[in-house]
């Protein structure tokens, strides 16, 4: 038997990042090119004329918040406004119920931090009749279409005015109304649910489509390779999204593949067209899902798109970031944080100021108090719940004799 | 000796292993440089190398495909799957392929794996972090299902599991990790200081697979539980006057059916308390066997006391989970014919 010693030096490559905790962190070796420097090409163009995309960086926005380029979306300054207002609101709706559940006010719960464009854009660039296939870190899409923020806290908070009666794990919504699948706990698996839909768009001969999310971390799942290929096989009328935020808890995204290649590169195995985008510059994000959708609804099938960002906190509440990489790791990411960015813009435009932009947080902090205080007054996990009898609803459409006993045993 | 938590009993059993077998090899979700979400892999990337207990890409289904391959080979890999919940995506790895290598292959190939993974609710996880599916595993022939509920037990289980040459499923109650838990969520916290079960030996030892453990003697009736729930039916046992007989029964397979069945001849009575839901659970199993080999003896019809069958909900943990109020009906119930 070859001794211990001998193993450790295994051919075996194991990834491991370059910074751990007590390291100075280091993105040096990020290639990150100009804003503008990507043309963008015409959206009916050929699959083949568009490989070298994923290997890029498609930016619009520069260090001084010009936009660059022809990756310039087709949105106002009235709505990229919005979109600013929606990471504002994001931001506070994240920072209150981050303390409510330190507080004990629910059990857990994710911020969003750093990847607020991810949610807000697509929910303002997308049609009313389009679906996302979220992940937990985009209630951004709901806070822009206007989801009542006490409804959000209703369901964080269990209380028995949750619309989901409790059943589900804080922060996993579901709002078909507003475009929004039902989350689930089990990450990367809704994604072909909307492949799916979309076909389903398609097969009614409709030119809507659907939007599918999911984390770089869990792209090493098969659903998402399943997805892909279904996605490419019926040209379904779908955007594929990975949301790069170079961290899936505590392991790199090395450990998911980006050591060798970058997620939008995926696409070229599947033979749909594959960009990377910088997911911190709403301009570039807003005009990327545009070009996509556009494809999409002409026929010409489904879309993988590369958000490059960066989890600026911790995973969730039950994490502790600090415990695999440096601290002042998400100061440095060299892609900025999205508000900074679009709030450079829209003061250079003359739309923005600093005055208008404090206004908007006290606003954003105030709207957020007032719902967490009046779904604090509904009550709290733990202190006010649905009726038990919805425990045993949804479960099937009609209850079976085993429900309808149980339900009894229970003695409701 | 020294006291441990659940915990540190897993990380010692893994820590010894590292120590005695080059061909032992950890790897899953987080398991690396962090440790582990539930830490139970602390400091052993750190201590035996980045090669020895890594990180895996966020792929169940890949992990045990791997890990099948790697045991295939001659290595004794022990993996972690985050949650129990998502064991699933691995599942056809585990029931077309881990569980039938040995015998498709007449013994020229097999599969000696261990899949660790914490299961189990109490802790407010909602409906994908609060699961108990052992008998989707009990269900497979060729898999074996371990489910200790000390930390002694944890590392001497977890041992005999690295060493069998079979694949295992090693499911971790981690309602219980940092100490018993007795079904009272109102009263406080007990720590597995103190606790007789929590002084576990430092070195290597094994607790075979297949032995149940009598938890209490007694002669009324005989109570048959695994993983947390022997903590609540020994709360609900004394909680009454009945001179019950609780058996942990440690893993589910191999079954240890010569103590229940002795035990169940001696009381003629037995309540079966389980987290998982009751319709297809493993009680059903259980009841049958008793049924089958203990019939003449019966004085009563086996009691099963169960999640509901529905999916877990978070809002209602506590009316979900099985608590002590309900073995005591059981019980009741079932020294009452
Ligand atoms: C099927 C499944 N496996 C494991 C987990 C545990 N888990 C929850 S989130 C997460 C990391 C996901 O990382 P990534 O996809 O990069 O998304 P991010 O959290 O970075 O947004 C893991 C492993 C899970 N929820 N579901």
């Amino acid at each position: 038997m070859p001794s211990i010693k001998s193993r450790q030096n295994t051919g075996l490559h194991i990834p491991d990042p370059i910074c751990r905790p007590g390291d100075e962190p280091d993105f040096s070796g990020l290639i990150i090119p100009e804003a503008g420097s990507v043309p963008r090409p015409n959206f009916d163009a050929e699959e083949q004329t568009l490989r070298s995309l994923p290997y890029g960086l498609i930016r619009t926005l520069d260090d001084k918040g010009e936009a660059k380029g022809d990756w310039q979306p087709n949105a106002s300054l009235e709505s990229l406004i919005i979109a600013l207002k929606t990471m504002l609101l994001n931001r506070a709706f994240d920072a209150a119920m981050f303390a409510a559940q330190r507080q004990g006010k629910t059990s857990f719960f994710m911020k969003t931090s750093g990847e607020e464009a991810l949610g807000a854009v697509p929910s303002l660039a997308l049609r009313k009749d389009d679906m996302c296939f979220p992940t937990y870190r985009m209630v951004g899409w709901l806070l822009a279409r206007g989801y009542p923020i006490i409804d959000l806290i209703n369901q964080i908070y269990n209380n028995a005015e949750d619309p989901l009666k409790g059943r589900q794990l804080p922060i996993l919504y579901s709002a078909r109304e507003y475009g929004f699948y039902s989350l689930s706990g089990n990450v990367g698996s809704r994604i072909g649910h909307g492949v799916g839909w979309a076909m389903a768009k398609a097969y009614r001969g409709l030119d809507s489509l659907a939007m599918a999310v999911i984390g770089e971390g869990t792209t090493a799942e098969g659903d998402y390779h399943e997805a892909l290929t279904f996605a490419s096989v019926y040209k379904a009328p779908v955007i594929l999204c990975v949301t790069n935020n170079q961290w899936a808890i505590s392991t790199f995204s090395g450990i998911a593949g980006a050591e060798e290649t970058t997620f939008a590169a995926q696409a070229l195995g599947y033979g749909i067209p594959g960009l990377r985008v910088d997911g911190n510059d709403t301009l570039a994000v807003w005009s990327v899902l545009e070009w996509a959708a556009k494809r999409a609804r002409a026929g010409l099938g489904a879309t993988l798109i590369e958000f490059f960002t960066y989890r600026a906190e911790g995973h969730s509440t039950s994490d502790d970031p600090t415990k695999y990489r440096p601290k002042d790791e998400p100061t440095i990411w060299p892609l900025g944080d999205p508000v900074n960015r679009l709030k450079q813009y829209l003061t250079n435009q003359s739309a923005w100021d600093e005055k208008r932009h404090q206004e908007a947080i006290s606003q954003a902090k105030l709207k957020v108090k007032k719902a967490a205080k009046a779904a604090e007054d509904i009550g709290i996990l733990g202190t006010s719940k649905s009726d038990i009898e919805e425990m045993f609803k949804h479960v099937f459409e009609e209850p079976d004799w085993r429900i309808k006993e149980q339900v009894k045993e229970v003695g409701i | 000796m020294p006291s441990m938590n659940m915990i540190q009993a897993l990380n010692s059993a893994l820590d010894v292993m590292l120590e005695r077998d080059p061909d032992v090899l950890i790897f899953g979700e987080d398991v690396g440089y962090f440790g582990g979400v539930f830490r139970v892999t602390d400091k052993l990337q750190q201590k035996h190398g980045l090669h020895r207990c890594f990180d895996a890409p966020i792929s169940e289904g890949g992990i045990v495909s791997t890990a099948i391959g790697m045991g295939a080979e001659g290595l004794r890999p022990v993996v972690e799957i985050q949650f129990a919940d998502y064991i699933l995506p691995a599942y056809d790895q585990l029931v077309s392929e881990a569980a039938r290598l040995r015998y498709r292959s007449g013994g020229d190939f097999t599969a000696p794996i261990t899949v660790r993974s914490p299961y189990g609710g109490g802790i407010y996880g909602g409906q994908t972090h609060s699961q108990s599916p052992e008998a989707i595993f009990a269900h497979i022939t060729g898999l074996k299902t371990v489910i200790p509920a000390t930390p002694y037990d944890a590392k001497g289980l977890l041992i005999s599991a690295i060493e069998c040459n079979d694949p295992v499923i090693f499911l971790e109650p981690k309602r219980i990790y940092n100490g018993p838990f007795d079904g009272h969520h109102d009263r406080p916290l007990k720590s597995w200081k103190e606790h007789p079960q929590a002084d576990v030996p430092e070195g290597h030892y094994i607790v075979p697979l297949g032995k149940s453990r009598v938890v209490r003697e007694g002669s009324d009736v005989t109570v048959l539980a695994y993983g947390t729930m022997v903590y609540v039916a020994e709360a609900a046992i004394s909680e009454t006057s009945i001179d019950a007989e609780l058996i942990d029964l440690r893993s589910i397979v191999p079954l240890d059916i010569d103590a229940i069945v002795t035990s169940v001849k001696k009381t003629g009575r037995c309540v079966i308390v389980h987290e998982a839901s009751k319709f297809g659970g493993f009680g059903g199993e259980l009841t049958a066997l008793i049924e089958e080999r203990c019939f003449y003896y019966l004085e009563a019809p086996t009691q099963r006391v169960a999640g509901w069958d529905t999916p877990y909900p978070h809002a209602f943990e506590w009316d979900y989970f099985p608590k002590p109020s309900r073995i005591v009906d059981a019980l009741e119930k079932a020294i009452r014919v």
